[in-house]
């Protein structure tokens, strides 16, 4: 039920209603994201880490929720949550910084 | 050790069993859990054999625990008095039930704890004891590894995590610190080492409202983070579900959780979990004799169901083997996952 909210914790179990406007390539969708997430190359446990870790780079509050019960059903603890967080913090943060690089360029190229 | 009152002597609404059923029973579920089970042709569950007689001595414990499905702590004075004691002897002594499982509360705290070890273990067969660790630390208790060691008695301990902010934060303040003392006594008497014959099973329950995690990774992950920061080993790691039932159940509501919980259990049902669910081998005996399919309905008054005897001094093998196992919304926390019982996860995935 839209209630004029942008983000609201109970709209994440309705996520299967977007099986409505395209069964055939949500089914797809579902079939490929359980693929990801099986036990791999990777654990489970550590892809759970990723996808909490990407959540936030995201910042889907939905992704969060999600992955911050998985991770701890996948056995992870709060201090290697924290940092799975504080590497894509890091990310983020190193992304916006090497585009400073981008800037010298630009200012080499205006400057004498 | 800080000690928290029972809900009992808070006199808490949900100290009451009625009070929990009811809750549980108004919160919208998809389907209950009698529909799921039919859908997989398991209802009306029924018993496999009689593997396990659990006793369950008294509710009276040395802590009282944020999850605690019994409500125990050090106000609760329910003991199995002696003629129950002595009718659920003869049943295990005179019927083939390979285990004997001993719980409370802290069973080691009934005055007949050790007459019960002494006698179930003359009979050569599986007794297990589950151990909250810190009572092996109280001055009048410090007996109890060595007296295990020597009835050869299987230890269930309890240990949340191997960290002490998460095993303190369930289970009371300084409980990691004497858990982890306690551990080392049963390694120095060579409890958990390979070739000893002496067993050492950790229990871990999630420190909150979500399912424990893989039984083997967690295993692998236990045995080097124990090894490694406290020299400590075991044998096995059993994952438990939180039951949410009396103080977990309190908690869920506290935090608003209630409702959410028991939409993850639902959404995880596994038929495969419901097929070896421990209530199908187990018989559970209250501390006044009254006999349950299992500690959590003993804990909610879900006796057996009617045609069942209601009683130890009734026990009747055949009668027992063909009755309904009595089953409500609570039981979704034995079928989630891979499942949870008494030994921990009921499908074994590595």
């Amino acid at each position: 039920m839209d209630d004029g909210h942008y983000y609201h914790a109970p709209d994440l179990a309705r996520f299967p209603e977007m099986g409505k406007g395209s069964p055939e390539l949500w089914d797809k969708f579902l079939a490929w994201y359980g693929a990801v997430f099986e036990e791999g190359a990777l654990s489970a446990r550590e892809k759970a880490l990723i996808a909490l870790a990407v959540a936030h780079a995201v910042q889907c509050p939905y992704c969060i929720d999600a992955y911050t019960t998985a991770s701890l059903e996948q056995g992870s603890n709060e201090e290697q949550m924290t940092e799975a967080v504080h590497v894509a913090a890091a990310i983020r943060g190193g992304a916006s910084l090497v585009h400073g690089v981008q800037m010298r360029n630009h200012l080499q190229r205006l400057g004498m | 050790m800080a000690v928290l009152p029972t809900l009992q002597k808070q006199r808490h609404p949900l100290s009451s069993t009625a009070a929990q059923k009811r809750r549980l029973d108004e919160i919208p579920l998809a389907h209950s859990f009698e529909q799921m089970l039919g859908s997989g042709d398991g209802f009306p569950l029924r018993p496999t054999h009689l593997r396990v007689l659990q006793l369950n001595v008294g509710r009276k414990c040395n802590q009282t625990c944020r999850h605690c499905h019994v409500d125990a702590g050090p106000d609760r004075v329910e003991m199995m008095p002696p003629d129950i004691v002595d009718a659920s002897l003869r049943v295990f002594a005179e019927n083939d039930i390979p285990v004997l499982d001993i719980t409370g509360g802290a069973p080691e705290l009934h005055p007949q704890f050790r007459h019960i070890v002494e006698a179930a273990s003359a009979l050569g067969r599986q007794v297990m004891d589950r151990c909250n660790l810190t009572i092996t630390r109280l001055p009048n208790y410090r007996y109890l590894p060595e007296f295990l060691a020597a009835h050869r008695v299987e230890v269930i301990a309890s240990l949340p995590y191997f960290q002490a902010h998460q095993t303190d934060a369930q289970r009371g303040d300084g409980v990691f610190e004497d858990s982890i003392a306690a551990l080392r006594e049963f390694n120095r008497l060579g409890y958990g080492a390979e070739g000893s014959g002496l067993i050492l099973n950790l229990v871990t329950n999630p420190v909150g409202a979500f399912l424990p995690a893989n039984q083997a990774a967690a295993e692998r992950d236990w045995k080097g983070q124990l090894q490694r920061r406290y020299g400590i080993v075991f044998n096995r790691l059993f994952t438990i579900t939180n039951m949410p039932i009396s103080r977990f159940l309190d908690h869920l509501e506290e935090k608003g959780q209630t409702e959410a919980y028991l939409s993850r259990l639902v959404q995880a049902f596994n038929p495969a979990a419901a097929a070896g669910l421990m209530c199908r081998d187990t018989l559970s005996v209250g501390w006044d004799g009254t006999l349950y399919d299992c500690d959590f309905n003993q804990m909610l008054d879900l006796s057996l169901a009617p045609g069942a005897p209601r009683s130890i001094h009734d026990f009747d093998p055949a009668l027992l083997a063909h009755r309904e196992i009595v089953t409500g919304p609570h039981c979704f926390g034995c079928t989630a996952g891979a499942g949870s019982s008494c030994g921990g996860a009921v499908v074994k995935n590595d």
